[in-house]
């Protein structure tokens, strides 16, 4: 049988992408807008008449829904993956989504979204299934497996969730791999490099350096480290607070009681830290609930000032990864940056003292674009994952795991068996016998970081060994093998060395799904089924069709519509009478033709719409309109949804 | 047939059937890869078991075996053969990681021929007394002291510039002294790589104890320089 096509995805704070090998070079896949970006935010549609169960948008739709129904939309998730419900819990603070209120201690966080609840794997999910189909769609055919990326100090629990996710979706994922490193392998893929590298990866709302030693196609990690919770999320919710603070104490409102206003002040100074990234400065002007308006000029200084603390966070992992390295910054001969938040001209800064560049006549990496780059790493390890391309044979990606993993002892304290920056997949074999005559359990907590206390570090799972044949203390020796896999997952096996037997093993996992629960939670039980593919390929292109439509039958009453020339105003039409007629017939292959001409005749009439939304946008922003523009920026659709088959 | 070495046991492909020796990651007759070899380290990367090695050479082969056994190149592979490929790939990086650090290597061969070495960061050693290198204990002791005095003053906000300079000082000398027990042990790898009994047993006690007065070196140095970063 042919094997399918592996994808990588980029699963993000932010944004998330989809991207494969096309040839000898990774492309990312665009959407149904036709923009690659797809925003990491997922909505729960109003509660159809029929009273069924509500469907989920995803993307710039969702985000939409953001200022209208804020208690439908969840966006971040990625911050909540893997959590406990008390990390979640003071996360939450900063976040307009709450937790469910039926919840029990020990079990995976839910979120309450209007009526429904879901875990953050299930959200995550959601915006996966969204990539599938967007690469199901681009390549006419179902995508069922793919490598997802993850940040590089993500731990066992927010890795494993990251998989669940993905089976959810209906995709076997192949491997997860570390984005910094994800982000070398695009990088070095057209050069045949050789030297040390390190990737500043500062995204959403994670942080990761990595340090790399390139050779001959061979990847390998030397040391990685960073902050799973620090990212452009940080400084946005920080600007967000300060101007909360400031509209409080000066106009005496307290918007922080309204989800929506927080919401649309949190997009305007989203607007205003991306403008400040190429601006000396950028301006506040909101129209508060009183009728007062909160002026405010922010100079790129103060920004600076402001957000400073946030970026000196990202020093000491940088400098605990040359450390560990065992290197100086001037034995780094490139710097890779990755991550929306590297557009922020204080973290190039930074980047430059931290690595000696300027000093030694050297620029970072940007060539890239560093919100893609991931992705198109995520491509190169798929292919090289699929095995059949000249390109990547003899590309191969040594990677490490991020934390120490440890065993907790006697008194609290911490053994630590496989210990940071080791090359995965790495094992450790420990022996444990019992304490009491007769003993057939014992117990053994895991744990991950670098604490000297098992309470300080993070607990990854506990088990019991159980069947030990009944001896005198201290006599069974019982060998418990402890295994990273290639995902920086954890798995465990254990033999009873004296009566030769394989002792079972229960692991409870501290934080995360079982097995059975992430079954139930898989979100297209027939979603493999080819049948069911070229129907849903069906539904899809007549919904397309519909929307493509829709917005043609509005056409008219734009003042656009004036300045198309008569014969365009009639070609407009005509196909739109042809989509029209197609849509009703099963043809898929011909309901995509009309939809393309409708498309192409169509596309110089929304280059006029979008000339005139250019101008009329940008400045004299008021808190109603901004909401208004939310999702009409870079990541914006095209205002006629433009159709791209393959 | 194929010839098998002494030392190893034969099994039989689970692939091919054909028999070969238990120490190798690949089957000689079908080239399929098997389950993880019962050597030790050494036999991962075809040497035999020796303190001076050459580091380039360990690290071109590791680089080689990856290539052949990395998951990355069974991610559409048989059930088996992915499992394999794992638990090689584990042997192979724990045998690299273990190997290619003088002190690791040393311990680990140590090991292998009966020597009780402790652990690197076992944390009762430093608070033991009785590990205390004699030669050491009256400059451990004021060492400790000053340790104690320096954590109370960060505690209490106060900088003691006296005391930071002696610190850095002891940390100094401190180093000078782990870089002297490495060169030792350098020079005891010869003897041991010579394979002269006698002199090998004699070899293998000097560097135990050179190893355990290095562990409580280390772990004193960390302590300083923790205090000192603190």
């Amino acid at each position: 049988m042919a094997e399918g096509r592996v994808v990588g995805i980029d699963l993000g704070t932010t944004n998330s992408l989809v991207a494969y090998m096309q040839g000898d070079a990774p492309v990312v896949i665009p959407g149904v807008d036709g923009l690659s970006l797809v925003p990491s935010v997922v909505a729960l549609d109003p509660v159809p008449a029929d009273g069924g169960r509500p469907s989920v948008t995803v993307g710039n739709s969702a985000r939409k829904a953001l200022v209208e129904t804020p208690e439908r939309v969840i966006y971040s998730v990625k911050r909540l993956m893997g959590r406990s419900i008390d990390e979640v819990q003071s996360e939450l603070d900063l976040f307009p989504f709450r937790l469910a209120d039926d919840i029990e201690a020990g079990e995976v966080p839910r979120i309450q979204l209007g009526e429904l609840r879901f875990t953050p794997p299930e959200i995550s999910a959601y915006i996966l299934r969204q990539l599938k189909r967007n690469a199901e769609r681009f390549f006419g055919e179902p995508v069922t497996q793919a490598v997802i990326t993850v940040p590089a100090y993500f731990n066992d629990a927010q890795r494993q969730a990251t998989k669940d996710a993905g089976r959810m979706a209906g995709l076997e994922v192949l491997r997860l791999v570390n984005e910094p490193t994800a982000a070398a392998l695009a990088y070095g893929l057209d050069r045949t490099n050789v030297g040390t590298i390190a990737v500043y990866d500062l995204g959403g709302g994670t942080f990761d350096i990595s340090i790399l030693k390139l050779r001959d196609g061979i990847f390998e990690v030397q040391s990685t480290n960073g902050d799973t919770h620090l990212g452009g999320d940080d400084i946005d919710n920080l600007l967000t607070a300060v101007a909360l603070d400031e509209i409080h104490s000066e106009h005496g409102v307290d918007l922080r009681a309204h989800p929506s206003a927080v919401q649309g002040l949190r997009k305007a100074a989203i607007d205003a830290k991306i403008s400040l990234s190429t601006e000396a400065s950028a301006r506040f002007d909101i129209e508060l609930p009183n009728g007062d308006r909160y002026q405010r000029e922010i100079p790129r200084d103060v920004f600076e000032q402001l957000i400073k603390p946030v970026l000196d966070r990202t020093a000491g992992p940088c400098k605990q990864a040359l450390t560990d390295a065992g290197l100086t910054p001037e034995q780094i001969d490139e710097v890779v940056l990755v991550g929306g938040s590297t557009r922020i001209p204080a973290v190039r800064q930074l980047v430059d003292d931290l690595f000696h560049l300027a000093a030694r006549g050297k620029k970072p990496h940007n060539e890239l674009n560093p919100d893609e780059v991931v992705a198109l790493g995520a491509a190169v390890q798929a292919d090289i994952l699929a095995g059949a391309s000249k390109t990547t044979e003899e590309m191969l990606l040594l990677d490490v795991t991020p934390l120490s993993l440890g065993i907790e002892a006697l008194g609290g304290t911490v053994a630590r068996i496989i210990q940071r920056n080791s090359t995965i997949p790495a094992s450790a074999t420990e022996h444990f016998t019992t304490g009491v005559d007769g003993q057939t359990n014992v117990a053994i907590h895991v744990v991950q970081g670098e604490r000297e206390l098992a309470a300080d570090c993070r607990s990854l799972a506990r088990f019991d060994l159980k069947g030990i044949p009944p001896m005198s203390a201290g006599l069974p020796r019982i060998e418990v093998k402890f295994l990273i896999d290639a995902d920086g997952i954890l798995q465990v096996s254990a033999r009873e060395q004296r009566s030769g037997l394989a002792a079972q093993i229960e692991v409870k996992a501290t934080y995360g799904l079982t097995d059975e629960q992430v079954e139930s939670m898989i979100l297209d039980s027939f979603d493999h089924a080819e049948e069911d593919f070229a129907k849903r390929q069906l539904i899809e292109s007549r919904n397309e069709a519909d929307t493509i439509l829709s917005a043609v039958e509005r056409a008219p009453e734009s003042p656009a519509w004036k300045h198309l020339r008569g014969e365009e105003q009639a070609a407009i039409e005509a196909a739109r009478d042809r989509l029209a007629a197609v849509k009703q017939g099963d043809d898929l292959a011909a309901l995509r033709d009309a939809t393309l001409g409708l498309d192409q005749a169509t596309r110089r009439f929304a280059e006029l719409m979008m000339d005139a939304a250019v101008t009329t946008a940008i400045r004299g922003k008021t808190m109603d309109n901004a909401s208004d523009e939310l999702g009409e920026e870079v990541t914006a659709p095209h205002p006629m949804a433009r159709a791209e088959f393959k | 047939m194929l010839k098998v070495l002494d030392s190893a046991v034969p099994v039989a492909c689970w692939s091919c059937s054909v028999a070969h020796n238990d120490a190798t990651l690949f089957c000689p007759h079908c080239s399929k890869i098997q389950p993880p070899p019962g050597g030790d380290y050494f036999s991962v990367f075809g040497i035999v078991p020796r303190l001076d090695i050459d580091l380039g050479e360990l690290e071109h082969e590791f680089h080689k075996l990856s290539r052949k056994l990395h998951p990355d190149r069974f991610a559409r592979a048989k059930e088996n053969e992915k499992q394999w490929s794992l638990a090689d790939t584990a042997l192979l990086n724990d045998a690299y990681r273990t190997l290619k650090d003088p002190i690791h290597r040393t311990a680990y061969l140590l090991k292998l021929n009966g020597a009780e070495i402790g652990e690197e960061h076992s944390g009762k050693d430093r608070k033991d007394p009785s590990r205390v290198p004699a030669d050491l204990l009256e400059e451990v002791f004021d060492l400790n002291m000053q340790l104690e005095e320096m954590r109370m003053a960060r505690k209490m906000g106060e900088a003691d510039l006296e005391l930071q300079t002696s610190l850095e000082k002891a940390k100094r000398k401190f180093d000078g002294l782990l870089d002297d027990v490495d060169q030792d042990l350098r020079a005891q790898w010869q003897a041991w790589d010579a394979g002269d009994t006698a002199k090998r047993a004699a070899a293998q006690k000097t560097m135990v104890s050179l190893l355990d007065r290095r562990r409580y070196l280390s772990n004193l140095v960390r302590d300083v320089t923790e205090t000192l970063g603190a």
